[in-house]
């Protein structure tokens, strides 16, 4: 039982950061009808950036906060720059520059930061609150954060006039224009909030997992399981999908197939959801008029 | 009278080819003017060439200023707004918040929500349904926020694509007696797109028949009324 | 979901008139191959056998990614699979070489149906994320302890180098490449009759328009399925020669990244190009030892600015490139007498 306990908990922990990732995942998808393959090796790069920071002496908060900014300014401008020229090209360029992104801040990150597994701190103590054996503080903390994240951007979505807006021009692009919305604007907006979401994502994830260039690629697939699973253009299903991924992702690792299986197990999800319900739990099934 | 929409020469393609031939007209400030034709003449294409939705070319001066090859939320925000055709409603939002984002351009905040009340004011049943989903409406009260939509912008000019397309004829008529009295109190300019002549001529003062994207007549609406290809063609008699 | 048109600027076949000059050009080309071994030195030989046996696989995804307009992240397994196959074979059976391509093919013809059925309902993007999927799963799968008696686990099967028929001329090497020459030869002449004809119509049909293909009679999810099969075939007897040819396989030879590589070639290449294969092939075996030399410590960095930059400068790939150069020398010839 205390076992079962805690793979839940730590499971709700790393759900966490898989709905977080998810949720970035699906906030471009929703704005774009893409899915930027790109979104975990950006979130790795944003937490090395965080990492330096550190190192080079600033305080946690601080670090956190700007590279938050950093990561959310340098995704609007990438968006810009790099992906909207392709907007009426075929998916595969698009697909290529995603798969093209990914090599680049992948090898950059190697080149700056070597390959050696580097420690990345935690901003809570390390004594388990009230000395419980099921979580740890980083776990309850990343949840946290997590949570307050996801808090703040459903406020911002729902209650402020920029929040509709980008949500409008995300469901309808063309009449957006017509209101005089600068739909390009508003998805390069979404791609900064996507990239500020995978840095937290990277971040609280960081000290579980250790820091090293490659970190993410496990955490992004689990990601698009949890998006799909949810329904690709479904915000809830995201986050929902990512924390009972998560949870299922701890007991079956603990209890059934071992840690060394996690990436097949991620594949068997997307496989199963694509074939039974491509539009996935909580997704609209969309009909196309012949 | 000044011309608030002037067009001459305009082409409009699809992919290569090309659907709209040397079109040439204008929208007198103040006025209705319409545009008729049947199925396919090119009379929705023309408003979305007007608001750069579809590639074209030639020239097209909105109150002067050439608005050709200009990105379309910029051309909206010199003062038209554009009701296309199958409405354009942000279906999953709010009554309420379709008509919010009608407002976008506005700088004026604070008038929006006297502008809110006035539109429910003409029409009362978007008012009832004011926090329903927009794709819960009927057809008729979708146009009806279609249209309220866009003149929460207060435009210059309204471009109209086909409001009666699929509506109950007394749904029709309210739309156009209520297009009519904007007209008439506001001095809103309206370039109105339909296929059904009778109607259109009936609430315009000047109209333009296009065959197949090309010009094929112009003039006043009473007198195009009495031409003989248009009664025969399109008003049966 | 459907994502419509997700192919476009891609010629339909065009029926080819058999100029002189085209036979004459292709023999040439068949004469400098043969030859090649004989005057360059050993580790060209290898790089070149190599670059055929991406020439198979990009042309097995080109069959697919460019005829058929279905997006694969993941044909890094089916080399795997083909490459594995053949590691097996020779080192746990004993069966020779040669036997055991075929074999490798069939496997990666069933497996890559099996796999087609269920994933090409999915369209574009949604195929993307799941042969994605496949691709990175892929070395942990070979990894996993349950089969490791088969496949030497983490350190893999090494293969020893067969030796070339008693009596010819030639040493390991050259023999390995002529092997694969004759039949990357096989291959391209078989996909050329195939594309050529009704499958390849099929194909187009399928890509173009699948409504009107299906309301013709065209068994669209059978036909897909087929098409990856075929598709899985072609890149597993690509990874078979190649784990003949490099004499080693792992796990982690297999990931992510050689799915990666494959799609790039035929992108650089040029979709449902098949000369642009031979490119393509050229591009990713001997580009990345040039990115290398640009920045030793950021190779793939370099490999990921060349694809960004070819869908921006190139995105109908080299072959693209080279009909549109020919098209303005055609247009400048036509002009000169004007001139």
């Amino acid at each position: 039982m205390n076992g079962l306990l805690h793979q839940v908990f730590s499971g709700l922990a790393t759900g966490g950061i898989y709905a977080s990732l998810a949720l970035a995942l699906v906030m471009i998808y929703r704005a774009t009808e893409l899915v930027n393959f790109a979104q975990g090796e950006m979130a790795m790069f944003s937490t090395y950036l965080a990492w330096s920071m550190i190192n080079a002496g600033l305080p946690y908060w601080p670090a956190f906060l700007l590279t938050i900014g950093v990561s959310f300014l340098a995704a609007a401008v990438i968006q810009l720059a790099i992906i909207r020229p392709l907007a009426n090209a075929p998916i595969l360029a698009s697909v290529i520059v995603f798969i093209g992104l990914l090599l680049v801040f992948n090898s950059i990150a190697g080149w700056i930061f070597s390959y050696t597994i580097k420690t990345f701190p935690s901003p809570f103590p390390s004594e388990p609150l009230w000395a419980n054996s099921y979580i740890s503080t980083h776990e309850v903390g990343a949840i946290g954060v997590t949570l307050a994240l996801l808090a703040i951007l459903f406020a911002f979505f729902r209650w402020t006039e920029l929040g509709l807006t980008m949500r409008a021009a995300a469901e309808n692009p063309v009449s957006s224009r017509l209101v005089g919305i600068r739909v390009a604007r508003m998805v390069a907006l979404g791609w900064g909030l996507a990239a500020a979401l995978g840095a937290v994502a990277g971040m609280m994830v960081a000290p579980i997992i250790f820091l090293d260039p490659n970190m993410m690629s496990g955490v992004l697939l689990y990601a698009f399981a949890a998006a799909l699973l949810g329904g690709i253009d479904n915000p809830w299903g995201a986050v929902l999908g990512g924390f009972s991924l998560g949870i299922v992702e701890n007991l079956l690792g603990a209890y059934l197939i071992g840690t060394e299986l996690k990436m097949t197990v991620a594949l068997a999800i997307i496989v199963l959801v694509l074939v039974v319900k491509p539009s996935g739990v909580f997704g609209r099934t969309v009909l196309t008029r012949v | 009278m000044t011309l608030l929409l002037e067009a001459s020469d305009l082409r409009a393609f699809y992919g290569s080819a090309e659907v709209l031939h040397q079109l040439a007209f204008s929208v007198g400030e103040g006025t209705i003017t319409a545009l008729l034709g049947a199925n396919g003449a090119g009379k929705t294409t023309t408003l979305r060439a007007i608001c750069g939705l579809v590639r074209s070319s030639g020239e097209v001066r909105f109150a002067g200023t050439p608005i050709g090859g200009r990105a379309t939320e910029d051309i909206v925000r010199l003062g038209i707004a554009h009701v296309p055709e199958g409405r354009g409603t942000f279906l999953s939002f709010t009554v309420e918040e379709n008509l919010q984002l009608g407002a976008h351009v506005r700088r004026d905040k604070s008038q929006r929500r006297s502008d809110v009340d006035r539109l429910y004011g003409y029409f009362p049943i978007l008012a009832e349904r004011r926090r329903q989903q927009a794709g819960t409406l009927s057809g008729g009260e979708q146009q009806m926020l279609a249209l309220s939509r866009a003149l929460m912008s207060r435009p210059r000019l309204l471009l109209l694509d086909e409001p009666s397309l699929g509506l109950a004829p007394i749904v029709v008529q309210e739309i156009f007696r209520i297009m009519r009295r904007i007209n008439a109190e506001e001095g809103m300019s309206i370039l109105l797109v339909e296929q059904n002549v009778n109607l259109a001529l009936g609430l315009s003062d000047h109209a333009y028949l296009l065959e197949t994207g090309r010009l094929a007549l112009s003039g006043p609406s009473k007198e195009l009324r009495k031409h003989e290809a248009v009664r025969r063609s399109y008003l049966g008699y | 979901m459907a994502f419509g048109n997700t192919m476009r600027h891609i010629p339909a076949t065009r029926p080819v008139v058999f100029h002189a000059r085209l036979i004459i050009g292709v023999l040439l080309l068949l004469v400098v191959a043969i030859a090649l071994p004989f005057v360059a030195s050993g580790y060209l030989v290898f790089q070149l056998t190599l670059t055929l046996v991406y020439a198979i696989a990009i042309l097995g995804l080109n069959m697919l990614t460019g005829y058929s307009g279905q997006i694969s992240l993941g044909h890094g397994a089916f080399y795997a699979i083909g490459a594995y196959t053949t590691a097996i074979l020779m080192t746990r059976f004993g069966v020779d070489y040669w036997w055991t391509i075929p074999i490798a093919g069939l496997t990666c013809l069933i497996v890559g149906f099996l796999f087609g059925l269920p994933a090409l309902r999915l369209e574009g993007l949604y195929l993307a994320l799941a042969t994605f999927a496949l691709a990175a799963a892929t070395p942990q799968i070979l990894k996993h302890n349950g089969i490791s008696a088969w496949t030497g686990g983490v350190q893999g099967i090494v293969i020893i180098k067969p030796d070339p028929p008693h009596g010819l001329p030639v040493n390991a090497d050259q023999w390995l490449y002529l092997f694969t020459l004759a039949i990357t030869i096989a291959m391209f002449v078989l996909a050329w009759n195939l594309l050529r004809g009704r499958i390849g119509r099929a194909m187009i049909a399928i890509r173009d328009h699948p409504t009107a293909a299906a309301a013709m009679g065209v068994d669209i999810s059978l036909f897909k399925s087929l098409m990856f099969g075929v598709s899985a075939l072609y890149t597993g007897i690509a990874g078979s020669l190649g784990a003949i040819a490099v004499q080693f396989v792992s796990p982690d030879a297999f990931n992510i990244l050689l799915s990666i590589s494959l799609l790039l070639g035929v992108v650089v290449g040029g979709l449902g190009s098949i000369p642009g294969v031979i490119f393509g092939a050229l591009f990713i075996e001997f580009v990345p030892d040039f990115a290398g030399q640009v920045s030793k410590a950021a190779p793939w960095a370099v490999y990921g600015l060349l694809l960004i930059a070819c869908m921006y400068v190139a995105p109908s790939g080299m072959a693209g490139l080279a009909r549109q150069t020919l098209a303005s020398i055609r247009k400048a010839g036509r002009a000169w007498p004007l001139a």
